[in-house]
């Protein structure tokens, strides 16, 4: 019977939550890197015992705890993560040119193709590969060279969030850096693009062509249908249908365009996921009520999904890495919140219930379908 | 032998507990210090300075005979009780965070 792996990165460590394909029964294992800014925690695709995290502090830096048992035991890889030659710099936020520094890593992806390829996203934004299972890691730095200069970082920091690799094409990879915006390669990472034609910020960049600046939140795609991605940006829930070349908004019926995660469901490329939070200054569900939006048009018509969710007084936000999806069957959904729980969906979304309700706040969700 | 006393999350990425013993040759300074550690504990490397420039991490203080040393020239020789091993030296995580 097949099984699932949810990875819970958190302000105070890592916990590894398992169960059975029927996803009633929950096992809570850890705190991993107790005490440590868990950032990211990403199994390989190929290898799904073999585990990577971002283990991250303020007092001691970064390191890359790496697991090949499923998160049973772990040993660090390489935590070197040096931008490639002098690195430069990038617009601060009083609007001066300020050193690019290396912070932490914000995300993990291994590769959808190579057992021993991984790549990582940094703060300050840069794209970091390893062919050794991160033993080593080096910097693409193709990607600062498109307009870095102008980059400024958002209230959280300039980081690289997201990694979006394309089944069919080993050599296409997305990116979307806070606050810079989303980006394409086409050749492995030796020259990148902007993809952020079509984005409306107008309160932070009044040229609505800007190239680069664009706060973009989360982006996410089905793996069938890799040219249509869904981005939940500070502003807007927008698609792209070929490949970031131009987006469209779909907020449509949203009550809020504000928000941080999206994701996708594992069987029905139409049926998207977000959660509004309200406005960027408050950074909770409008109304107290935890709601899930459910679209499943692509877009522009949204249900609210509530049975099992707080609907009242719940003030917790839910952060860009932090939903994901499972490919069982019946698809489930799962987010966790910066109040510390995790909630679950067996049914795509219909039925709510926490796997676990006392965590630290939680940074990020990825789940391992297990068979 | 010098002695090193490391807080508790370095000790957890050096796997070990209590005290850690360095045999340094040459005088004894931090920079040789935390040259020896990191060639015997990888995992710290990058925890306590930063990998490329050797720059002190900005909450990483280090104490010896009840002196701050952490503004000190790094090649500064340490007191002779710490490099008869009398002494410790102290990597302390500065209380930061209100």
């Amino acid at each position: 019977m097949s099984s699932v792996r949810v990875l819970v990165g958190t302000k105070k460590g890592a916990f590894i939550l398992t169960s059975d394909g029927k996803r009633e029964k929950w096992k809570v294992d850890g705190p991993h890197f107790a005490g440590w800014e868990v950032y990211h925690m990403k199994g390989s695709p190929l290898n799904p015992d073999r585990l990577y995290a971002s283990q991250t502090s303020g007092w001691f830096g970064q390191q890359i705890p790496r697991s090949d048992d499923g998160g049973k035991t772990w040993e660090p890889v390489d935590n070197h993560f040096a931008y490639v030659g002098t690195p430069g710099t990038h617009k601060w936020y009083d609007g001066t040119q300020h050193p690019w520094e290396f912070k932490r890593i914000w995300h993990l992806e291994p590769s959808l193709h190579d057992a021993e390829t991984v790549y990582a996203g940094a703060e300050d934004a840069a794209f970091f590969r390893s062919a050794d299972g991160g033993k080593s890691w080096q910097e693409l730095p193709a990607l600062r060279a498109v307009k870095g200069d102008l980059w400024q970082p958002g209230a959280g920091g300039m980081g690289l969030h997201t990694i979006l690799l394309d089944p069919a094409n080993s050599k296409r990879i997305y990116i979307a850096i806070s606050a810079a915006g989303a980006f394409r390669t086409d050749d492995g990472g030796e020259s990148w693009k902007p993809i952020n034609q079509g984005l409306r910020s107008q309160y932070e960049l009044p040229d609505p062509k800007a190239e680069v600046g664009h706060c973009v939140h989360s982006i996410t795609l089905h793996p069938s249908r890799p040219n249509v991605l869904f981005m939940q940006k500070h502003w807007d829930v927008l698609r792209t249908d070929n490949a970031g070349e131009m987006w469209r908004e779909v907020s449509g019926n949203l009550p809020t365009d504000f928000g941080f995660p999206i994701a996708v469901h594992a069987h029905e490329p139409e049926t998207v996921y977000v959660v509004p939070i309200k406005s960027d200054s408050e950074h909770f569900p409008p109304e107290g009520k935890l709601r899930v939006y459910r679209s499943r048009k692509g877009g522009n018509e949204w249900e609210a999904l509530t049975k099992g969710l707080p609907q009242s007084d719940c003030y917790v936000n839910v952060l860009r890495d932090a939903m994901s999806v499972d490919t069982l069957d019946s698809c489930g959904v799962y987010f966790g919140t910066t109040g510390g729980q995790v909630y679950a969906s067996a049914d795509s979304g219909d039925t709510w219930a926490p796997i676990v309700r006392d965590l630290p706040a939680v940074l990020s969700v990825e789940v391992q379908t297990l068979p | 032998m010098i002695r090193v006393v490391l807080p508790q999350h370095l000790r957890t990425l050096a796997r070990v507990e209590g005290e850690v013993g360095l045999e340094i040759p040459g005088p004894v300074s931090v920079a040789a210090i935390l040259d020896a550690l990191e060639a015997r504990f990888p995992a710290l490397r990058g925890a306590i300075r930063d990998r490329d420039t050797k720059k002190r991490r900005p909450f990483i203080r280090f104490y010896a005979c009840e002196e701050d040393f952490s503004h000190a020239p790094p090649e500064s020789p340490l007191p002779e009780a710490v490099a008869q091993g009398r002494e410790p030296l102290r990597i302390v995580g500065a209380m930061a965070g209100g």
